[in-house]
């Protein structure tokens, strides 16, 4: 029991937070800017991001672009600075991505549309390294059973 | 001696040394894109100049000042990139978290400004007593502030004003402004001057504008009161979740009735969103979690010159006395252009509030209260 509990609290109020989150009519303009995104990635691919972090979101607003753009299957970690965490939504090629820093704060919340989010993909100078890399390791195997043999 | 001179390692170079990998390097670019209130579309031309970059000295000067914007910054609750961006320039000079003290934190100035000399960045909070006022109303080391803004300027690359103290005068310079407070900008007539204001700033947007020089070398746009156009390039009523209640002619009339409760437009308890510009709308405050307004409160205009002397921050300021709820409603219609007459009606406000003011004496007030 806090020290704050024998303090009798009344709600006035009629609205419910019960169900649906409470919309605050600002979900609805994102969800027409993914549409013609997702428009041009099917007929150019050309990929967008949306930055939720810079939307003028009211309580519940970003509830309810969550519900509204639903679940998928897809759900992806990466272990980079933080976590991130991608989730598909109900829509294909609309992803949820959650950047975070190492205390699990958030940094910034995007949604991307996209065949595959950016942080997903091997980065372009981390793969111009992979055949080096992979050749370090073969080397370094023939080189472990040559002396075992 | 350490030696305070820029290093040569590039920003990419530091965060690799920090472990830091390709992917993570992304994600600081989009949460740094994010920060700087670009569009994420950027986060390819972020990586590749961040890359590049060098982290630059930075000599902090506080005047007269409560230290509210240095609380700002360290103290935000979620100090995630702002202590990256801060990891990534060398603060060599800061009143309230430097060790050193005496004469040795005045040498670290004077040392950083020669290592760096052109190529350093200045910020100051607080305002500074004129060249013409009783230098004795705020010194460091014995010496004016006046005369310590000077002379860390000469050779700086440009200056940041932090808060609205720095930026505008703000509370110091309130009425009858006892230490004849200046802003910066009415001081720094020969370099680059970008004014960060708010009562404290949002902590991303101070942050925000530091990763802008890191990422692009120079200073970002500016409006007429050389303020960054990215962050305060549109107003609190035009960026606020409650603004379809103000179209909509919803408006809370007291802090309990009905439409308070139910989150309407809080326009005539005094708000000062039409006429403030700032990104609380959208950053919001203590790591994103709310904003006044959504807290219920109007917005005070602490982002504004003179807003300390606009009136009282629940006098609807914006509202024409003869103005009906039928008058508002019509207004509504449109909403944009209202706006922007809000603004140069409250401006104007602001300006006969200043004409007319009268000198009040502590006696006075004592009674009024």
């Amino acid at each position: 029991m806090s020290g704050l509990d024998p303090i009798s609290v009344i709600i006035e109020s009629n609205v419910s937070c019960a169900g649906m989150p409470q919309d605050c009519g600002n979900a609805l303009p994102i969800l027409h800017e993914i549409r013609h995104a997702l428009e041009r990635l099917i007929s150019t691919g050309e990929e967008t991001r949306i930055d939720l972090n810079a939307m003028p979101f009211g309580p519940g607003d970003l509830d309810c672009l969550k519900a509204l753009l639903g679940t998928g299957e897809v759900h992806a970690t990466v272990e980079a600075m933080g976590l991130t965490l991608i989730q598909e939504t109900a829509i294909p090629g609309v992803w949820l991505v959650d950047y975070q820093n190492s205390d699990a704060r958030r940094l910034t919340l995007q949604i991307e549309i996209a065949s595959v989010p950016e942080i997903l993909r091997p980065q372009p100078l981390d793969l111009a390294e992979a055949i080096n890399t992979l050749d370090g390791r073969l080397t370094q195997s023939a080189s472990n059973r040559h002396h075992s043999s | 001696m350490i030696d305070r001179k820029t290093p040569n390692k590039t920003l990419g170079e530091s965060l690799r040394d920090h472990g830091l990998s390709r992917r993570g390097f992304l994600k600081f670019c989009a949460a740094t894109a994010s920060m700087m209130a670009l569009p994420p579309g950027m986060v390819p031309v972020i990586a590749a100049a961040l890359e590049q970059a060098r982290r630059p000295s930075v000599i902090w000067l506080s005047f007269q000042e409560c230290t509210g914007c240095t609380e700002s910054l360290t103290r935000s609750h979620a100090p995630a990139l702002e202590d990256l961006i801060l990891n990534l320039i060398s603060l060599d000079y800061h009143h309230t978290l430097q060790a050193a003290a005496g004469d040795a934190a005045e040498d670290a100035r004077l040392q950083a400004m020669e290592a760096n000399t052109g190529q350093y960045l200045v910020i100051v909070d607080g305002s500074i007593p004129g060249p013409d006022s009783n230098p004795g109303f705020s010194t460091v080391a014995g010496r004016s502030n006046y005369e310590i803004l000077m002379e860390t300027v000469e050779h700086a690359a440009a200056v940041i004003a932090v808060g609205t103290c720095a930026a505008f005068g703000g509370l110091p310079q309130a009425s009858p402004n006892p230490t004849g407070a200046m802003s910066v900008m009415d001081l720094v007539k020969d370099k680059p001057v970008i004014n960060v204001s708010g009562c404290p700033p949002i902590p991303m947007v101070i942050t925000g504008v530091l990763a802008h020089y890191l990422t692009f070398g120079r200073l970002p746009e500016l409006d007429a009161y050389h303020r960054p156009l990215a962050f305060y390039g549109q107003s609190i009523h035009d960026r606020c979740y409650r603004r379809p209640f103000y179209d909509k002619g919803k408006f809370a009339e007291t802090f309990d009735d009905e439409g308070a409760k139910l989150g309407w437009c809080l326009y005539r308890l005094g708000c000062k969103g039409p006429s403030t510009y700032n990104a609380c709308a959208t950053m919001r405050w203590n790591g994103g979690v709310s904003w006044p307004i959504e807290s219920g409160h109007p917005c005070l205009g602490c982002s504004e010159p003179s807003f300390w002397d606009a009136g009282s921050f629940y006098q609807p300021l914006s509202v024409p006395l003869t103005a009906t709820s039928g008058d508002l409603l019509t207004a509504a219609v449109g909403g944009a252009v209202v706006g922007a007459g809000v603004a140069t009606l409250a401006n104007k406000q602001i300006k006969t509030a200043v004409a007319n003011r009268q000198p009040v004496t502590v006696e006075e007030l004592e009674e009024k209260l």
